[in-house]
């Protein structure tokens, strides 16, 4: 009895992580498309040089459609063409004066700080989730059923400097 | 006349655009032009005098790889510096597609710009942001040249438009007159670029070296050009490995004595060319060449009158010719006569001449080049999001 109970309430702890890493999922998700939009709403907003504009532009688009295996390659692409392209302050003060570029920047900025926030937990989740599974009791018994077995998004998130500090 | 070259391209990286612009820069001021080159270049690069450096490449992933480029303020700010110091009458853009200092330049600049198309990147697919960004930069070329056919060819489909033909140039008489090398004659095939690039086709030329062997015992390969020697002879049986050479990076006097020393000039690239200037270079020291069907080449060796053509990554059918061919010394020096009248509209004295007409076409009445006064942000902004 005692057992079944302590067996029960497992599965229902695992079952809140699983879930939790949903949400976290969910939210990473839409930080990385947020990210990937305003990136390529910039790219093609003529503000930045025609080559900025494309390499951005693609990397943007890459990153949008990439499936679920490369998507980790892909969006640390982006990342590392933001941080290229948003190299110099300049550049960042550039996008800034140009007419609605302010609620641009800021938006990037924001985007740029909140993916690594959001992956931290997301990954945090899935930490616990992996600690817990890989307990005997819960192999044993199966409780997790047929959950996958959660993963966590490796991927550079590592912001433009200029973009980061600014939009704090 | 006062003329601006961009090099997109690293000048420390050694590289087909990157020496036509030397030439073609370095010919210009043999006639007395005013040349100055802008290329990106690490800061403590030796540049010689007239080229001026956009700062360093830096590494972006872009296409699928990484790539070198210049882009953003910095070099934008550069490339609008020399424009107004150089106060150049023509600007010659070479590769203006690639997200770099060339269609900086045409964003930058106003006046007569000339753009030479090397290679066309074919496009997974249509990227129709990427296009508008392209196109609007790329109106304000006045003439466009493609370095062959198949380059204009691609440059129409992928961007519409026109282009002249006007082919990258070879200073036929530097390799027609090097002094062959004993040690590199005597049943001797060759092979010059990238070891570990497959699409140069060593792996091919590798695959049907062992039936060439078979049939002449006698003949060494010798290969010129970087990578790793031991992956590369790997496919072929040990006791065959030794009728291999690899010379490493040759500097251009040994390429020109290289060729000139050959029985046969091997070229099995199995695609990803769109001139073949090496085979232009073996042709110009009269070495008799044996080429992968691809469209440049067929091109470039006149449909095969210049030079043997063999289907493309066919290992068989190059061994069957290169045999063939090693053993008609009659045939090889046909070959080798026929190419040397052929190569010489590859000279610079006719391809510096035709680019030089191309500027006097666009110059003709047309102010100097100037760089672009910065419309006002909110203009251009305004336009965009209309």
């Amino acid at each position: 009895m005692v057992i079944g109970l302590y067996l029960s309430w497992t599965a229902g702890r695992l079952d809140r992580l699983h879930s939790r890493i949903d949400a976290a999922r969910a939210a990473l998700d839409a930080q990385l498309l947020r990210r990937a939009s305003v990136a390529q709403e910039l790219a093609t907003s003529g503000v930045l040089d025609p080559a900025a504009s494309i390499v951005l532009y693609e990397a943007a688009h890459a990153a949008r459609q990439a499936e679920e295996e490369q998507r980790e390659v892909a969006e640390s692409e982006l990342s590392q063409a933001l941080r290229v392209v948003f190299e110099e302050p300049q550049q960042v003060e550039e996008v800034r004066e140009a007419p609605g570029g302010e609620a641009a920047a800021s938006e990037l900025g924001e985007a740029v700080r909140r993916v690594p926030m959001a992956r931290r937990f997301h990954n945090d989740a899935v930490g616990a989730a992996r600690r817990l599974r890989e307990h005997r009791k819960v192999r044993w018994f199966r409780l997790a059923g047929h959950a996958p077995f959660p993963m966590a998004f490796e991927m550079d998130d590592e912001p433009p400097t200029a973009l980061a500090d600014r939009a704090a | 006349m006062r003329i601006g070259i961009v090099c997109p391209y690293s000048w420390d990286v050694p590289g087909g655009v990157q020496f036509h612009v030397r030439d073609l820069a370095e010919y210009f001021i043999g006639l007395g032009h005013d040349v100055s080159v802008l290329a990106p270049a690490d800061d403590d690069t030796p540049l010689p005098p007239y080229v001026v450096s956009a700062g360093r490449a830096v590494p972006v992933p872009y296409n699928g790889s990484v790539a070198r480029l210049n882009f953003g303020f910095l070099s934008a700010a550069r490339v609008r510096r020399w424009l107004h110091d150089g106060a150049f009458d023509v600007v010659h853009i070479h590769e203006p597609t690639s997200p770099s200092l060339g269609l900086l330049t045409c964003w930058a600049a106003q006046g007569p710009m000339v753009a030479t198309f090397h290679t066309s990147n074919p496009r997974s697919r249509a990227m129709i942001a990427a296009y508008s960004i392209l196109q609007a930069a790329l109106e304000k070329i006045s003439a466009r040249i493609a370095v062959s056919e198949y380059a204009r060819r691609t440059l129409v489909e992928h961007l519409g438009g026109d282009a002249v033909v006007i082919p990258n140039g070879v200073d036929v008489d530097f390799f027609a007159k090097a002094e062959p090398r004993p040690e590199w004659q005597g049943d001797t095939i060759g092979f010059i670029g990238r070891i570990d690039e497959p699409r140069k086709g060593l792996p091919v030329l590798m695959k049907a070296l062992p039936k060439i062997l078979a049939a002449r015992p006698g003949t060494r390969l010798l290969v010129a050009g970087r990578g790793d020697e031991e992956a590369a002879v790997e496919s072929l049986p040990a006791e065959l490995r030794s009728r291999v050479e690899f010379l490493g990076m040759v500097s251009d006097e040994d390429k020109a004595r290289f060729l000139r020393s050959l029985d046969l000039y091997v070229a099995p690239n199995t695609g990803g060319e769109s001139f073949g200037i090496i085979l232009v270079e073996a042709l110009s020291a009269g070495a008799p060449v044996l080429a992968s069907d691809l469209d440049a080449f067929a091109q470039v060796l006149d449909q095969g009158a210049a030079g043997e053509l063999f289907a493309n990554e066919d290992a068989d059918a190059l061994a069957e010719a290169a045999v063939r061919l090693l053993a008609d010394p009659e045939r090889r020096a046909e070959l080798s006569e026929r190419g040397s009248v052929h190569v010489r509209r590859f000279d610079w004295s006719t391809v510096g001449a035709d680019i030089l007409s191309v500027y006097e076409t666009v110059t003709a009445g047309a102010a100097a080049v100037a760089a672009v006064e910065r419309p006002g942000l909110r203009a251009r902004f305004g336009l965009a999001r209309d």
